[in-house]
């Protein structure tokens, strides 16, 4: 980690550079925009609720797109809901972050084939960042997801848009 | 002179943290009483019809699951009762008795959210913390048996997927043990809240006649005090061996049918649920949990009509084959499809606030009212 | 509580007509059919009377019996020309703690089915959902719009793709832009 090491012995003064300091302030505390969809949003409810506690990562809940920093679209997109997932998204400030939570949100899951009303995959509409595969995923899944998003986050960089 | 004023609509949902899944409502308000309430629903239709049509039998099975995802073990039983009904088969003893276990177990866990999230969406965070922490044991023990957390794919037609867990039994005794003063504790902690009361008693008052008329079911139709369970009153599977009782709204902190009711009536039926899977733990016989049917099922022609009590009310599946493979039409009368019809008469002439308390305290899961 | 051949004999003696037979090959429910234009007042005396007293709608299915003519499209597909659709109806009476099942159908072509919304509310959202998957239109409904597809999915789709649950039913490619096969 770069941003501690160059600590010095007593006084309290940290040397860093700016993306350092800016990605590790974003990375500790992802707020997510609250969105359960369907079955998965229980698992995802597991997760912040006491066993897994999802808050030791800085991922507090938050009701209102215009707090948030990420979306955890947890669950089956419907055509019905891709619409209205996609004006929630452009609420949100920048810079902002997806993680796709369980196989509907990825591809469709089981209801690839014949779900005349669902969405195969929410990347249709909005860019992902991170793909969490499971039906449901379980609970720790989504917390290594949401380490890799905060691997992607670290590596980011103020001048160069990273991919 | 009169001032004249104009009603607001308002919309609340799709996404909004007490809709308990994507549902929208549109309200009609005035200042903050509500005038209307229209519900507009859709938001997770799935396609179940369409897929069951396209699947084998058995195939079948795991989109149940996705029904009503809090209590997948009792739309896996319903689904599991029609198809055997349709095959006119019996299913071995020992899968009775795991079935009405697993199935208590599972009504205690899907109550539990339920009363959490009705707590939590009206202020009081703690209880949902505790119940979630207590809804764990429930998952580990059953995900020890069929190895998957929520949607268990556990029942199957003619038998059960797996055999219980050698430790199964030991587990679920404990359990018993562990939870019963967890629902005491739970009790001071909610029940008997005065905050609490203050924002449930006395609103959304059903009546006895409106909720038969609109086919309600479950704890909805039982906390306005009518004695009907399906367990009881049209049993299936083995339950008419089980001393239970049937707890119903009695109107202790307001009126009979009111959102308090409705919510006491849940947590006096996860106590009865621990007296049934008591009766029933130790009396498990020995024997097979598959019935003897060929792999590729393939029923006569005809239809068959079978219900379920389910946590959240009166679950039916018909089922018509038409003598192929696949079934040609599943129908599932969802119960909290029927239940949420209800809202819009609740709703009239009470704040915005009470909304939020009326929509937890008849419990809908979205995956079921939409399929 | 009666079984399914007195409450068809009581139905027949009172409506002759509109009832039309018993199926009794049936496994494991007996059916009732009847005209789907009078069936509001067979629910009607079926809830009323009092040997029979059925006060709820269990169930109520649209089903596409898929009994006509199927034409070959060109692209593989089938559509289908004639026959019925049909409307099943699961009665319970919890104080006579008797069942009936009832079944009207309509032809393909204009199926329209008497509403029984004012007999048993809950057939309310159950008939705008036949409505909506599979296009049974019901006479006298005070509210028949779709309940869960999109209200706008007709002027997406063809004729063909309105109601998914039809037999022959087409996905149609984009519905607001989103594609929609896999
Ligand atoms: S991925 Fe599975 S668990 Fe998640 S929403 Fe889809 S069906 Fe439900």
């Amino acid at each position: 980690m770069g941003l501690l090491d160059k600590e010095f012995s007593e006084g309290n003064i940290v040397i860093t550079n700016v993306d350092d300091l800016l990605n590790w302030a974003r990375l500790s505390s992802i707020w997510q925009l609250g969105f359960g969809l369907a079955c998965c949003a229980i698992e995802m409810m597991a997760t912040s609720m006491s066993h897994y506690d999802f808050d030791r990562f800085g991922v507090i809940p938050r009701n209102t797109p215009r707090q948030a920093d990420a979306i955890i679209i947890s669950g089956t997109v419907t055509l019905k809901m891709a619409i209205r997932i996609k004006r929630l998204y452009e609420q949100m400030p920048d810079p902002k972050y997806i993680i796709s939570m369980g196989s509907c949100a990825n591809c469709g899951g089981p209801y690839w084939e014949h779900g005349y009303h669902v969405l195969k995959g929410i990347d249709r509409v909005i860019p992902v960042d991170v793909y969490v595969p499971g039906c449901p995923p379980r609970p720790e899944a989504l917390l290594e997801g949401l380490l890799k998003l905060q691997d992607k986050i670290r590596n980011e960089s103020l001048r160069k848009k990273s991919a | 002179m009169s001032l004249k004023t104009e009603t607001m609509v308002l919309n609340m949902g799709p996404q909004h943290p007490s809709t308990h899944g994507v549902l929208r409502l549109e309200l009609e308000i005035e200042g903050e009483l509500v005038l209307s309430v229209k519900p507009h629903l859709g938001y997770l239709h799935r396609c179940f019809e369409k897929h069951s049509e396209a699947m084998q039998y058995n195939q079948v099975v795991p989109y149940t699951d996705r029904l009503d995802y809090l209590a997948s073990i009792g739309n896996n039983l319903g689904y599991a009762i029609a198809a055997e009904k349709l095959l006119g088969i019996q299913v071995p003893e020992r899968v009775e008795y795991i079935r009405v276990i697993m199935a208590e177990l599972q009504r205690i866990a899907s109550h539990m959210v339920a009363l959490g999230s009705n707590g939590a969406d009206i202020g009081a965070l703690t209880p949902f913390l505790y119940l979630f922490r207590d809804r764990e044991h429930i998952l580990s023990i059953i995900e020890e048996t069929c190895g998957a957390r929520m949607l268990y794919n556990y029942i199957w037609i003619g038998g059960l997927s797996h055999d219980i867990h050698p430790d199964f039994v030991r587990k679920t005794k404990e359990f018993v043990n562990y939870f019963k003063p967890t629902i005491v504790e739970l009790d001071n902690l909610l029940s008997y809240n005065k905050i609490f009361i203050e924002r449930t008693a006395n609103i959304g008052v059903l009546p006895v006649d409106t909720a038969i008329n609109f086919g309600a079911s479950g704890p909805t139709l039982r906390g306005s005090g009518i004695k009907f369970d399906l367990r009881r009153d049209d049993p299936y599977s083995i339950y008419d061996r089980f001393d239970f009782d049937i707890p119903v709204g009695k109107g202790l902190q307001g009126t009979v049918g009111d959102c308090w009711d409705r919510y006491y009536v849940r947590v006096r039926e996860m106590e009865q649920s621990l007296r049934i899977i008591e009766q029933a733990i130790d009396h498990i016989p020995e024997g097979d949990v598959k019935a003897a049917i060929p792999k590729r099922i393939k029923p006569p022609k005809g239809t068959a009509y079978a219900r379920v009590e389910n946590p959240r009310g009166d679950l039916g599946y018909f089922i018509i084959s038409d003598g192929n493979t696949n079934p040609f039409r599943v129908k599932v009368r969802a119960p909290s499809f029927v239940n949420l019809e209800i809202l819009g008469e609740l709703c009239k002439g009470h704040l915005v606030a009470d909304i939020i308390a009326i929509l937890g305290s008849i419990d809908i899961v979205l995956g079921e009212v939409d399929r | 509580m009666m079984n399914a051949e007195e409450i068809y004999n009581l139905l027949k003696e009172k409506f002759g007509e509109a009832v039309i037979g018993l199926e009794k090959e049936n496994p494991t429910e007996p059916i009732i059919t009847a005209s789907p234009l009078q069936i509001h007042k067979i629910s009607e005396f079926l809830r009323d009377n009092d040997q029979l007293k059925f006060d709820s709608l269990m169930c109520l299915s649209g089903v596409d019996d898929a009994n006509g003519e199927k034409i070959k499209e060109e692209d593989g597909s089938e559509i289908i020309k004639g026959g019925t659709l049909s409307v099943y109806y699961h009665l319970h009476s919890v104080s006579l703690k008797h069942k009936i099942t009832l079944k009207v159908s309509a032809p393909r072509e204009e199926p329209k089915v008497e509403s029984v919304e004012n007999v048993w509310k809950c057939a309310d959202w159950h008939e705008r959902e036949a409505f909506d998957l599979v296009g049974i239109v019901f006479l006298n409904h005070p509210d028949l719009r779709r309940i869960l597809m999109p209200y706008d999915w007709d002027e997406f789709s063809e004729e063909i793709s309105r109601h998914p649950l039809r037999k022959d039913y087409k996905n149609p490619e984009f519905y607001q832009g989103m594609k929609i096969p896999y």
